[in-house]
């Protein structure tokens, strides 16, 4: 989800100045278009080697942690907005570190791959696993240990009594806000604690 | 054309000061002299130094090699040079001795001025902090105002975490490897033991050992043998040195011959230690180790104790390092978290225990190298 567009349309849900923590930083383009465009700071959390050297060659603070290890090294509501960006479908105790995105920021965005994006479904219909641009593994060597939908997730953020402050499907690049669990192949959720 | 003949020419210097240095016991130390050298061109706004701190059995030749001597390259020549990680084409990279060594500074082997005598035992106690103060003079000296970077691996990470609280105003950067915000009760144990080891080897004398012509030689072997296996991991160990034995196939079934191969070769380390060291310098230094503690004074709190920091950090640990351990590292990191600074931490899943600051690794190497490029865009 490396694309412009997409990553735009996620940093305008970033307001102006705001203090981030992005989980699963990657490279940190992210990041570094959030410092340089709106004014943004903050910290990249990365376990892989290549992204950490990725992030500190284009001077974004990044912190190599194992998220699976989780966040105690922050303080509660200590960022004023915690990203999960294409990070949730890697975790293994992803609902633990939703609440723990929920506990250290004043309000989170998640976004990750929507399953039940129409062509997804068509796939399983067909019997077999998606295999798209937005999937692009096989069954056997994906690294998306945690398959949810855009559904799924609205349903998981009730049981942990999160906000939802605004949620909409992604595609290509632009907002999908009509029927966004069929229409869209990324979910995007922003919310904040009670 | 090969890394190794491009090693350049290092030249040691000294620098003498005779103001008296007030020390954090209480003591003084004046007419003393600091030995250091300098690599790369100071430029026109003074705004690319970089000061390189070291630990415990290392000195102020961090880099190149001496003129006419083979295999005396500097103890982080890998790092420090032109074209490497720091890059001495466009910084300028000072290495100090810390009082109380034995490699030119003034140390307990020198005369004391008031006495003539040679300080011996009579050393003062210096600490981290001390050492800081002592290199902050030198840099005034040398018209430095403020660095671009400190850096320091071990001990010398404790001293570049410092200069960051003591002349906040004076650090761009800290770069802090393998380091700690304090020794562990484990930690000072090896220490303790390493101290016994020398302070009851008959030729010690009380430190006084120089005027009856002797060195305590047993001692210091004992103590950097304890040291250099706290320096590695048990799988490197395991992987050098596993369980073969020295000579043939056929145990000696000896209590005091040398039967195993890492017995053999702790006691080179050893010997070769002992003909180089000075054993006061090792009480000195294990004793700053054991006394660095930036939160004792701020209640137990780090984050507290950094509240002061105005630097950009950049701190590194390795994964099999015991002596200095990946938490130990991720304790400053949340203490600068918690004071919001901007913080960058890789931690290396290296084999090497703690030597592992000091050896190759593309990974390590890649982090410093990119961290200092960016340092030098900010450069004018």
């Amino acid at each position: 989800m490396s694309d412009h567009a997409t990553m735009q349309a996620i940093a305008r849900l970033v307001p102006e100045g705001a203090r981030v923590l992005d989980l699963g930083c990657g490279n940190g383009a992210l990041l570094d278009h959030l410092q340089r465009e709106r004014g943004c700071t903050g910290y990249g959390i990365e376990i892989d080697d290549d992204n950490v050297l990725a992030c500190v060659r284009r001077g974004v603070n990044v912190i190599q942690l194992n998220l699976d290890e989780g966040l105690a090294m922050f303080g509660d509501n200590s960022f004023d907005v915690v990203l999960q960006i294409d990070t949730l479908q890697h975790l293994r105790n992803a609902e633990v570190m939703l609440r723990e995105t929920a506990r250290v920021g004043r309000s989170g965005i998640v976004a990750f791959p929507n399953f039940a994006h129409w062509p997804n479904r068509l796939s399983v219909l067909r019997g077999r696993m998606p295999v798209t641009r937005r999937l692009p593994y096989q069954w056997y060597d994906t690294p998306n240990i945690r398959v949810g939908t855009y559904k799924d997730f609205e349903v998981l953020a009730h049981k942990n009594k999160l906000r939802i402050l605004d949620a909409f499907g992604l595609q290509d690049g632009r907002e999908v806000r009509w029927l966004p669990n069929a229409r869209a192949g990324t979910a995007v959720f922003r919310f904040e604690h009670d | 054309m090969p890394g190794f003949f491009m090693s350049f020419i290092a030249t040691p210097q000294s620098m003498h000061f005779a103001e008296a240095l007030p020390l954090i016991s209480g003591a003084a130390i004046r007419d003393y002299t600091l030995a250091y050298e300098t690599y790369g061109q100071l430029n026109a706004d003074k705004s690319n130094a970089v000061l390189v701190c070291h630990a415990l059995n290392a000195s102020h030749h961090v880099a190149g090699v001496y003129e006419g001597e083979l295999r005396s390259e500097g103890w982080w020549d890998n790092m420090i040079g032109p074209g490497k990680p720091v890059d001495t084409n466009r910084f300028f990279v000072i290495g100090v001795n810390n009082l109380g060594s034995c490699f030119g500074s003034t140390g307990p082997m020198h005369q004391h001025p008031d006495t003539g005598e040679v300080y011996g035992a009579d050393f003062p106690v210096v600490t981290v902090e001390d050492w800081v103060n002592a290199q902050a003079r030198l840099l005034d000296r040398l018209g430095i105002g403020q660095l671009a970077a400190v850096l320091g691996g071990s001990l010398g990470g404790m001293q570049a975490l410092s200069w960051t609280l003591q002349y906040p105003e004076r650090t761009r950067h800290a770069v802090v490897v393998a380091s700690a915000p304090n020794l562990t009760a484990e930690n000072i144990a090896f220490n303790e033991v390493a101290r016994r080891a020398i302070v009851t080897d008959p030729d010690f004398h009380g430190g006084h050992f120089y005027r009856h012509g002797v060195i305590p030689q047993r001692g210091l072997r004992i103590a950097r043998m304890i040291g250099h296996i706290t320096y590695l991991s048990d799988d490197v160990m395991n992987e050098k040195f596993g369980r073969q034995l020295r000579e043939g196939m056929d145990l000696k079934y000896s209590t005091q011959d040398v039967e195993f191969q890492i017995e053999s070769y702790l006691r080179y380390q050893g010997d070769k230690f002992s003909e180089y060291f000075d054993a006061n310098t090792y009480l000195l230094i294990t004793r700053a180790l054991d006394y660095f503690d930036p939160a004792l004074r701020h209640g137990g709190s780090l984050a507290q104790a950094l509240a002061v920091a105005r630097a950009k950090f950049l701190l590194v640990s390795f994964t099999t390092d015991w002596r200095f351990s990946p938490q130990r590292s991720r304790e400053i990191v949340q203490a600068l978290l918690e004071n919001r600074r901007d913080v960058s931490y890789a931690e290396i899943d290296a084999p090497h225990g703690h030597d592992a600051f000091l050896l190759d690794d593309a990974r390590y190497m890649g982090v410093m190298r990119s961290y200092f490029d960016s340092i030098s865009k900010e450069l004018a």
